[in-house]
């Protein structure tokens, strides 16, 4: 029933797609709405970030807006403007650098109609990484505990054991949970 | 009434409800003065320069509530240097010598040393209530002597204060005897806090109705000390992340459950959307929420939770929140009297989600704003038209269009017949702040329709001096004028010097001002303290040439009964 192979054309190959080296798309949490293509630097000001304003937000009612902004503005830096309090913008910063930029990546369950997203960043190892796949694919598989304290993705029917794999950016299929989770 | 006896004077006194009232009563005749300044319980000192310490303690004696303001609103945008002044330890040291009966005291913008807070811990046997606002120069050493001292302390309120961390030490220094807490708020202290003592100080304040905690508090010790406060009535949360065992929010959500007096929350720190709905069962019996520490929360998050929140009135969110979430807010709070939208984006031509529709929304679904501050990045005349006519009842108005000079977004036409609509239609206006592109056109209006305003702030507007005369000509009840980056010279700041005197402050930055303008000024007003503050070495090359036509960065002038204050770093120069 349960065969530890890498790959098999029987037991799904489960999570493919889990590609570290993702797409362009890396969301910073700070900046919510519109997806934004840059990341959240409070003191330096670096030229490149560009703000073109990718209007992936389904809901084009922002899309004046993101045409009106896709020119890139001036990062200009005026003492006291916006006339903010220190406090408020101190805080702020705070929060942006706690919360690390998100990580989302592509996975892909055999079987599954729909592809879903992962944020690699919201969990602390691969243990809450399956428990987060669990979450998302629930009708298709759950997390059994083995004898040996180790949690496997299994199908929630017939009991086969899903394995998680990936693609890196060689191209190679690598079984997931040999890397640090770092 | 010369012949009633004086405890029936003092008596009808203590029925007049304002600071004003009493001050108006006191100069009548010397018998109301000396009943009125001897049963004189509270006090507030607009300008910590405007009059000694000594003077204030020494006319009124019985003095228990003292409030005092320290730098000028424009130094929480780091536009008066570090050092310029505003200290606590006189007011402190001229009370501890002469109303031992001190209560209360309220700070804001001040400097206020660790040693200045022990001697208020130590001098006043009845002290109850600290509240410091945008303070800066104390440390958590500071807050312990506070704690250990001040045996029948109620209030600790700490607001946005930049305090330095020493350990988390002071919240185990409350003795086991102090069980008269009805306040404290530590949200501004950065450091970690001993989670224990948090508890125990909680367990043993029956009489607690707000309590704002800092980032370092987890859920986990939230919910524990939820538990123990039935009574609530303001929180704000410690950390909010989704870092959580699943039994804390369980806890939390019973905890929550019976605090049915829970009206006002905030905080949120690094609140991830997965923990908002556990605030839901709260949502229908808030009145207050501020949201705007939470960049972490998108529109649909803060949608999702304002909709449930009937009964709010107030409202800080940040422009994460978009216009159509700010459409959500005007369906769904009808009772919405202040809205703060902040922004997210520091930079000056910063991306907002926010513009004149969300404005118009706001005002249409909610009649009763009386109070705004709003950050946008664009907006139009027809938009403050119309959000003049739905809410007529504005009390106070700020409005910052985050690009300097910035037109009409459709037209691209100044905003002055905007701003004009807003001054005629909300006659109650007290405050105001402006911004956009702007010409002498606004001022005229402001001057001629605004005749209840108390504070003007303007930045990167207006033409000539006219813009500034018709605001000091017109404004008949202006407290407070605040000018940047605007082209006002010499011909403005003279032009009605006498109305300094009516008001308590003037300041003028990176507009046309000259020494020589600002010499004529003190000169001709004795009654005013005239500080100039160069960013250059300034002080030396002013005395080089006196009648210099240099222009002066910034300007600050106040009316005063304490002459040139002594305590002035070398960068300032008192005229």
């Amino acid at each position: 029933m349960s065969v530890e192979t890498e790959r098999s054309s029987t037991e799904s190959s489960a999570a493919s797609g889990l590609d570290f080296e993702d797409t362009a798309l890396t969301l910073t949490l700070r900046l919510p709405g519109p997806v934004v293509s840059s990341s959240f630097s409070s003191s330096s000001s670096s030229p490149d970030l560009d703000r073109k304003r990718a209007s992936s937000d389904p809901d084009a009612d922002n899309s004046p807006l993101a045409a009106a902004a896709a020119p890139p503005a001036p990062k200009a830096r005026v003492v006291g403007w916006p006339p903010v309090r220190s406090y408020r913008k101190n805080a702020l910063a705070d929060v942006a650098g706690s919360s690390k930029a998100a990580k989302f990546v592509k996975v892909a369950v055999d079987g599954a109609p729909y592809l879903r997203k992962v944020d690699l960043e919201a969990h602390a190892g691969y243990d809450q990484l399956l428990r987060a796949l669990q979450d998302k694919f629930f009708a298709h598989f759950t997390i059994r505990k083995f004898g040996d304290d180790e949690r496997k993705l299994v199908d929630a029917v017939n009991g086969t054991e899903y394995v998680p794999t990936y693609e890196d950016k060689d191209g190679d299929w690598m079984l997931v949970g040999d890397v640090p989770w770092k | 009434m010369i012949y009633f006896p004086e405890e029936v004077v003092e008596h009808i006194f203590s029925f007049l409800p304002s600071h004003s009232d009493r001050n108006t009563v006191s100069l009548v005749c010397k018998v109301w003065y000396e009943i009125e300044r001897l049963s004189r319980r509270a006090v507030f000192v607009g300008n910590c320069y405007a009059v000694r310490p000594e003077r204030v303690v020494r006319r009124f004696p019985k003095l228990c509530v003292l409030t005092v303001k320290g730098k000028p609103h424009f130094a929480d945008f780091n536009l008066v240097p570090p050092d310029w002044g505003g200290y606590a330890a006189p007011w402190i040291e001229a009370a501890a010598r002469g109303c031992v009966g001190l209560e209360e005291l309220r700070m804001k913008r001040m400097v206020v040393s660790d040693e200045s807070l022990e001697l208020l811990a130590r001098s006043f046997p009845r002290f109850k209530a600290l509240v410091l606002i945008s303070c800066e120069g104390f440390s958590t050493e500071g807050l312990a002597d506070i704690a250990s001292h001040c045996k029948l302390l109620r209030e600790l309120d700490l607001q946005e204060n930049d305090v330095e961390d020493r350990g988390p030490r002071w919240l185990s220094c409350f003795p086991d005897s102090c069980t008269s807490l009805v306040s404290l708020n530590f949200a501004c202290i950065k450091g970690e806090v001993d989670s224990a003592s948090l508890e125990r100080l909680v367990a043993k304040s029956p009489n607690l109705r707000s309590l704002r905690l800092n980032r370092a508090v987890t859920v986990d010790t939230l919910s524990k000390i939820l538990m123990r406060t039935p009574n609530l009535e303001d929180l704000g949360t410690g950390n909010f992340t989704n870092e959580f065992q699943t039994e804390s929010y369980l806890r939390l959500t019973n905890a929550l459950e019976k605090c049915k007096m829970l009206k006002s929350l905030s905080g949120f720190w690094d609140a991830s959307p997965v923990c908002v709905p556990f605030i839901y069962p709260l949502c229908h019996q808030l009145t207050g929420l501020n949201l705007s520490y939470t960049p972490t929360l998108d529109y649909s998050d803060l949608t999702r939770m304002i909709s449930r929140c009937v009964k709010l009135q107030r409202l800080w969110v940040l422009d994460c929140i978009s216009d159509k979430g700010l459409q959500v807010v005007a369906s769904s709070c009808k009772d919405l009297q202040e809205l703060r939208v902040f922004p997210s984006d520091f930079y000056v031509a910063g991306y907002s989600a926010v513009t004149e529709e969300g404005l118009v929304a706001i005002s249409s679904g909610c009649p009763k704003l009386s109070s705004l501050l709003y950050f946008c990045h664009q907006m139009t005349n027809d938009a403050l038209i119309t959000i003049a006519k739905n809410c007529p009842n504005f009390i106070r108005f700020r409005l910052c269009i985050l690009e300097p000079r910035k037109p009409d977004a459709m037209t691209n036409q100044p905003l002055d017949e905007g701003f004009g609509a807003i001054v005629r239609e909300c006659k109650g206006l007290r405050r105001l702040s402006i911004s956009g592109l702007l010409t002498d056109k606004v001022f005229m209006y402001i001057g001629k329709y605004a005749k209840h305003l108390e504070m003007l702030s303007i930045a990167f507007a207006g033409d000539s001096d006219d813009g500034m005369m018709h605001v000091l000509n017109g404004c008949k009840n202006l407290r407070k004028l605040e000018i940047r980056d605007s082209p006002f010279g010499d011909g403005a700041l003279l032009g009605n010097v006498a109305k300094y005197e009516t008001m308590r402050s003037l300041w003028m930055s990176s507009c046309n001002v000259t020494l020589k303008g600002c010499e004529i000024l003190a000169s001709k007003m004795p009654m005013l303290n005239v500080e100039i503050m160069n960013e250059l070495d300034g002080s030396s090359e002013m005395e080089e040439n006196p009648g210099d036509f240099s222009k002066v960065e910034k300007l600050y002038v106040y009316r005063t009964t304490a002459g040139t204050r002594g305590d002035a770093p070398n960068f300032v120069k008192i005229l």
